[in-house]
């Protein structure tokens, strides 16, 4: 009851400063929204890059000359095969197309042949020459559909003609949006490519722990190699979309030490009627503990409303209508961007990070410079 | 008292929101695994990708975990950078999984 009385009577001295108070809520708010959507896009898109890339090739062989990415003789993939443990080495042919009609850049790739039908694919891959699939992006951009044409210009500046015999779903945008994948052969033709040359070699093993020896005997079979394990190409989007690296480390923290300042001053800054508040209350026999507890509410009140609000905004604007200002910012100068559909990969691990972040900095800023007053002589902070 | 009872039914109501989310949430994730995850993982393994077509700006943005560190530097001298995704980017650093053991020739 005596915590009710003190919730009761915070409410009432936050009610008599509408004004500070409602600006430290909406700027509170909307510190957690950017924050809160920032930690739950970045978790959704990382936990959906590492669940589906965990079935990519297990080690990647490229080939390197002059500290450039080269093609690899396809004949270096019978040496490979030879390594014991290794099950399967299949060379990929893939590269990038430039497309001046809408001035995006397509990712070109080869089935390898295979012909297995996909889930996410409507119609089927292709088989022949001249027969290419394409993902959702690209068939938007150059609004062509399934059995249309598509027309691109190869090496030698000719145009050629490609029938579309698949197009992927838009669940798969995010691995296939600006995908054209036909034939090897069809690609090696269309890039002007040897054909005894790949992009890359996609190796497989019977042990997956044993891919790290491997990739040691590679390297030591072929010298002028750099073999990609797939555990450093997870490692590669754990490092992308980890929130404590990059520019998300430079919002959080910007944005973070912003309230702080502001939380601070206002904290510090209290005003002469508080400060006559906090005597009066002690001259009719309140101790300091209780002026603390009732300026301890009084941030609890604030943080609380603050938090919950931002983290329902932040949920609704992430995963319900695909964070429409943070694809916007995401996007870059990428011409093709998936639209943003993440799966809401969210745990109370995140939000636990958030309130402590968030919560715990701005109570201390309020009770510290209370503190100080409270101590003091309610007759002197009265007259001050 | 009706403030602070108005209070805590706001609280109280904002919590139940955001828990019932954290419970959609999870049902989402398992649907997730269970129905497109597979078809996902169909796809990465028949084309053998990689990785995610989110950033098709420049090959070390399409392709992160198959450029090498210096490739901003190959699109263009004055193209450092490629802004947001580059800036997203951070260096994977030294890669120990496939170290080089140099012999002697005596020594093989």
């Amino acid at each position: 009851m005596r915590y009710l009385k003190l919730l009761e009577y915070a409410l009432a001295s936050l009610l008599r400063r509408p004004g500070k108070t409602s600006a430290i809520l909406i700027v509170y708010t909307l510190m957690i929204v950017v924050l809160a959507s920032v930690l739950f896009l970045t978790q959704s898109l990382k936990t959906e890059a590492t669940t589906m890339l965990v079935s990519g090739p297990e080690l990647v062989v490229q080939k390197t000359m002059a500290g450039r990415h080269e093609l690899v003789p396809t004949a270096d993939a019978v040496r490979l095969a030879e390594i014991p443990g290794v099950k399967d080495v299949q060379p990929r042919v893939w590269g990038y197309y430039y497309d001046a009609l809408t001035e995006s850049n397509y990712t070109l790739q080869g089935t390898g042949g295979s012909t297995e039908e996909l889930t996410l694919l409507q119609g089927r891959l292709p088989e022949g020459e001249g027969e290419c699939a394409i993902g959702a992006g690209v068939a938007q951009s150059r609004r062509v559909n399934l059995d249309d044409d598509l027309i691109m210009i190869d090496h030698d500046n000719i145009g050629r003609i490609f029938i579309v015999t698949g197009v992927f779903e838009s669940a798969s945008d995010m691995l296939t949006q600006d995908l054209v994948v036909m034939p090897d052969d069809s690609l090696r033709l269309f890039f002007g490519m040897d054909k005894g040359l790949a992009t890359d070699l996609a190796v497989s093993v019977y042990n997956p722990k044993e891919i790290e020896t491997i990739a040691n005997k590679v390297k030591r079979i072929l010298p002028d190699s750099r073999p990609i394990t797939r555990h450093e190409l997870l490692r590669t989007y754990h490092a992308v979309f980890d929130w404590r690296g990059g520019m998300m480390l430079a919002l959080f923290s910007s944005a973070l030490m912003a309230f702080c300042i502001l939380a601070w001053d206002k904290a510090t800054g209290i005003s002469a009627g508080e400060k006559r508040e906090i005597g009066i209350l002690k001259a009719v026999g309140w101790d300091t503990g209780d002026v603390l507890l009732l300026k301890f509410w009084e941030g609890i009140v604030i943080s609380l409303l603050a938090f919950l609000g931002g983290c329902v905004a932040a949920f609704f604007l992430v995963f319900l209508w695909g964070a429409p200002l943070l694809s916007i910012v995401l996007r870059g100068w990428s011409v093709l961007f998936p639209s943003l559909q993440p799966t809401p990969f969210v745990d109370l691990y995140q939000i636990a990070t958030l309130a402590f972040l968030t919560i715990v900095p701005y109570v201390a800023s309020t009770v510290i410079p209370t503190w100080r007053a409270a101590v003091t002589d309610p007759d002197e902070v009265m007259r001050a | 008292m009706i403030r602070s009872m108005i209070y805590l039914s706001l609280i109280l109501c904002l919590s139940g929101t955001i828990i019932s989310l954290l419970f959609w949430s999870h049902f989402s994730t398992i649907d997730f695994i269970n129905r497109e995850l597979p078809a996902q993982k169909q796809l990465v393994r028949v084309l053998s990708l990689t990785d995610m077509a989110l950033w098709t700006e420049a090959r070390y943005t399409r392709h992160p975990a198959m450029a090498d560190l210096f490739s901003p530097f190959q699109d263009h001298p004055a193209s450092f950078e490629h802004f947001p995704a580059g800036a997203l980017l951070t260096p994977s650093g030294p890669r120990p999984e496939t170290t080089l053991i140099f012999r002697h020739k005596e020594q093989l």
